[in-house]
């Protein structure tokens, strides 16, 4: 078996490439950026519907192009880019072959189908149930069909993934324990298997019901369940960026981990902590006990929280750590002067960093405080608060790593290098924008999912405060300008990919010795982060302040008991 | 290099950096404090879900609204003469939520507090008080029930904030809160 596999090395780094794990990179890769592309256009088109002086679409279309828009961005971009990833992870970084190539395409054209006939079903019209589909609603049986086919996909590409770990460790292909970016794959592999379970769990009787072969299906079960999957697979995500984080510092400035066991901790927190996810979205739903929801979204001390702000001080120090060995040493802050800020990978990654911090994570936190939780459900800061994660987060850090990917995989350079040098920042300022200006929209109480805030024809009238109309015009700019930014990076990756001149090879390039330098861990004393104590200082005081703020804020609200 | 095997092949037994280790125990310290902040409000604060949930089913939360509406109407307001309702303070109140409305429009008095009962009789709706701004969400089978206590006075609208098919954006309702 071994033998029948074949391999090229790399180059540029010497490691040992499985062809056919390379082939299924690249397709699912590809794969993904088409459908961030179909999914962002929806998303643009959204927004510019919520832009009350512009409100392009009708009705009905508006709730097709949302659930779209969900859909295609947070289920199919987001997954396929994730599926390549973890055959990365494994075979390539593994210097392994792949377990089952067949087994892997037909995972993929499972997934293939699955995403193209939920599309379908959407585009129909006769499935706008958001990509939440909550019950008694009722999308098409291929909507609910589809999502399950994907579901199959998925899980049988994690098999091959699971498959390929095994294969590396008894042909011995590497050396001690597996790197840290494997190992967060891993961590992120796990935490898969269980999402898929819940969505399985939930989707299937929904399918039979939606074919009537099921009477009822309770809508709190429902929402307990398919959040089980909504938001595990949130931490899915959180885990492949966070590794993509470290990978991404590493292969720009050799930056290894300062800690290896507390880098890897962190990492194991968030399966074992991984909480009841579905609690945070249940805050302020009947029939759920409060000491249900509050250790449930906590599990008593928000260890999953704790994980994702070590990964926030760990990345930054071993960035600066590495980048004083270097000797930029001046100041407090050369090191972060001097960093590659033309290089998008790198640029893409800590942007990506600081906005999963403090907008996502900060926003987080709070809106899964169980009382906090009541001044904010379903108002438009929750897509606020996600679009920090999951676009901030998620998809700036994995449009970051495409950039090395068309190198190192696609053999490819980047066709147009200043387009692919300002994508990150145009990009990433969009979504900030969008972030913010959703948050602030939020908490003056606009609804999400609204097509129109100004509710011309409803039987009675209501308005909201001139503010919160004003930021969802902000909103709409913001989602033009993060409109163009993916547009660059879809043009740049496509056009790269198909009309890029082949790389040249570039001189071998060991394992750079300043790097190798700092393999010395627990030399306490010797390594001083000041900029990194900063920053997360920053972060840490902005986060109780925010915290208190919005305490403050519902203390103002009518009292509930 | 994190793309690499550790090059210490036992790095489990490395000590940790100083910085790290503060670092991990602010944050756990802030986790904890984060926990104990929900329960503190629970016993300390004026702004908690009541916990107290029924089943229920449309025919019977619609009879118990109806004869509510029967007992206290005063008024009708809108194009399409929705009841008003001001129930005595300290009452059972109920506000059925359905496509798409919410359903009675209710009048209370401000600083009294009522015992509110929340339904839906169709699909999922959300309950947004503005500009107060309390979010809640309403399911159908199941009856919330929750004291408010109105600390402002005013006309109140409730927008339905979850999206519950093609008329979600036209689904308002309203309270008045009188002195
Ligand atoms: C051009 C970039 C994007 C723009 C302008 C944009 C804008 C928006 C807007 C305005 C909403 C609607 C909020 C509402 O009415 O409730 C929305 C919803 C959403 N967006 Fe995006 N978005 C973008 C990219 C993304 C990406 C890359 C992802 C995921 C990776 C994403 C995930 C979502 C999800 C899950 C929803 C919620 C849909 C729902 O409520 O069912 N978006 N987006
Ligand atoms: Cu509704
Ligand atoms: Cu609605």
């Amino acid at each position: 078996m071994a033998n029948q596999a074949q391999f090229r090395t790399c180059p540029e780094t010497g490691l040992k490439v499985d062809l056919a794990a390379e082939k299924l990179i690249k397709v699912n890769a590809v794969v993904a950026v088409v459908f961030l592309a179909v999914g962002g256009l929806f998303g643009l088109l959204v927004a510019l519907t919520r832009w009350p002086a512009v409100h392009i679409l009708p009705d009905s279309w508006f709730y097709l192009a949302l659930t779209a828009h969900g859909a295609d961005v947070l289920l199919f971009w987001i997954i396929f880019f994730e599926m390549a990833m973890l055959y990365f992870c494994s075979a390539i970084l593994l210097n392994s072959r792949l377990a089952a190539p067949k087994l892997a395409w037909g995972a993929f054209w499972l997934m293939i189908a699955g995403a193209v006939m939920a599309n379908v079903a959407v585009l129909q019209g006769n499935s706008s149930v958001m990509f939440t589909s909550y019950v008694p609603m009722q999308a098409a049986p291929h909507f609910y069909l589809g999502l399950i086919l994907f579901a199959v996909g998925i899980l049988v590409g994690l098999c091959c993934f699971f498959g390929t770990l095994v294969i590396a460790k008894d042909e011995k292909t590497y050396e001690g324990s597996v790197p840290l970016v494997t190992f967060g794959a891993i961590t992120a592999a796990i935490i898969a298997v269980f999402t898929v379970a819940c969505g399985a769990i939930i989707l299937i009787p929904t399918f039979l019901w939606s074919v009537g072969l099921i009477p009822t299906i309770d809508p709190l079960i429902y929402k307990i369940v398919w959040w089980g999957f909504g938001h595990a697979s949130q931490q899915i995500n959180v885990a492949v960026h966070v590794s993509i984080w470290y990978a991404i510092a590493a292969m720009t400035f050799g930056a290894k981990p300062l800690s290896e066991k507390v880098s890897r901790t962190a990492f194991l927190m968030y399966i074992l902590f991984l909480q009841l996810a579905s609690a945070h979205h249940l805050l302020v739903e009947p029939g759920v006990s409060s000491e249900w929801k509050i250790f449930n979204t906590s599990y008593a001390m928000y260890l999953a929280v704790v994980g994702s702000m070590v990964h926030g001080m760990t990345i930054p120090g071993a960035i600066e750590a590495a980048q004083r060995k270097r000797g930029l040493t001046n100041g407090i802050w050369e090191w972060l002067r001097k960093a590659p800020w033309s290089n998008p990978a790198f640029a893409g990654m800590f942007m990506s960093l600081v906005m999963f911090g403090f907008l996502g994570g900060i926003s987080g936190v709070i809106l899964g405080t169980e009382q906090l939780n009541i001044i904010m459900h379903n108002t438009v800061y929750v897509p606020g608060h996600f679009h920090a994660t999951v676009v901030a987060g998620t998809t700036l850090t994995f449009m970051a790593f495409t950039y090395p990917v068309i190198n190192l995989i696609f053999r490819k350079e980047i066709i147009w290098p200043k387009v692919a040098q300002y994508q990150p920042y145009v990009f990433g300022l969009g979504v900030m924008g969008i972030s913010v200006f959703m948050m602030g929209a939020g908490t003056l109480g606009v609804a999400r999912r609204h097509w129109d805030i100004t509710f011309a024809d409803a039987t009675l009238s209501f308005e909201y405060p001139p503010m919160a109309i004003m930021l969802m015009g902000l909103n709409g700019l913001a989602a033009i300008l993060a409109a163009a930014g993916g547009l660059m990076y879809v043009s740049v990756v496509i056009a790269s990919i198909w009309k890029g001149k082949p790389r040249e090879v570039v001189a071998v390039s060991e394992p750079t010795p300043e790097a190798e330098a700092l393999t010395s861990y627990g030399s306490a004393g010797t390594l001083h982060l000041p900029g990194t104590a900063i920053l997360v200082g920053i972060f840490f005081l902005s986060f109780v302040l925010y915290y208190f703020i919005n305490w403050k804020y519902l203390a103002t609200v009518w009292p509930l008991s | 290099m994190a793309i690499h095997s550790p090059s210490d092949r036992i790095w489990w037994n490395k000590p940790i950096e100083k910085m790290e280790l503060i670092w991990i125990g602010i944050a756990f310290c802030w986790g904890l404090f984060m926990f104990c902040a929900m329960i503190w409000w629970h016993i300390y604060g004026e702004q908690n879900l009541s916990n107290e949930t029924y089943k229920t089913t449309p025919e019977l939360f619609e009879s118990r609204t109806e004869a509510m509406v029967e007992a206290y109407t005063v008024r009708e307001e809108g194009d399409t003469g929705i009841p008003v309702v001001h129930p005595p303070a300290g009452s059972d109140v109920y506000l059925l939520a359905r496509r798409w409305e919410f359903y009675p429009i209710l009048e209370l008095d401000m600083g009294q507090s009522y015992r509110i009962h929340m339904s839906s009789t169709d699909w999922q709706h959300g309950f947004s008080l503005q500009p107060t701004n309390i979010n809640l969400q309403i399911h159908p089978g199941y009856e919330m029930v929750l004291t408010i206590t109105p600390d402002s006075s005013g006309v109140f609208n409730i927008v339905c904030n979850e999206f519950c098919g093609i008329g979600h954006h036209q689904m308002l309702g309203r309270i008045h809160v009188v002195e």
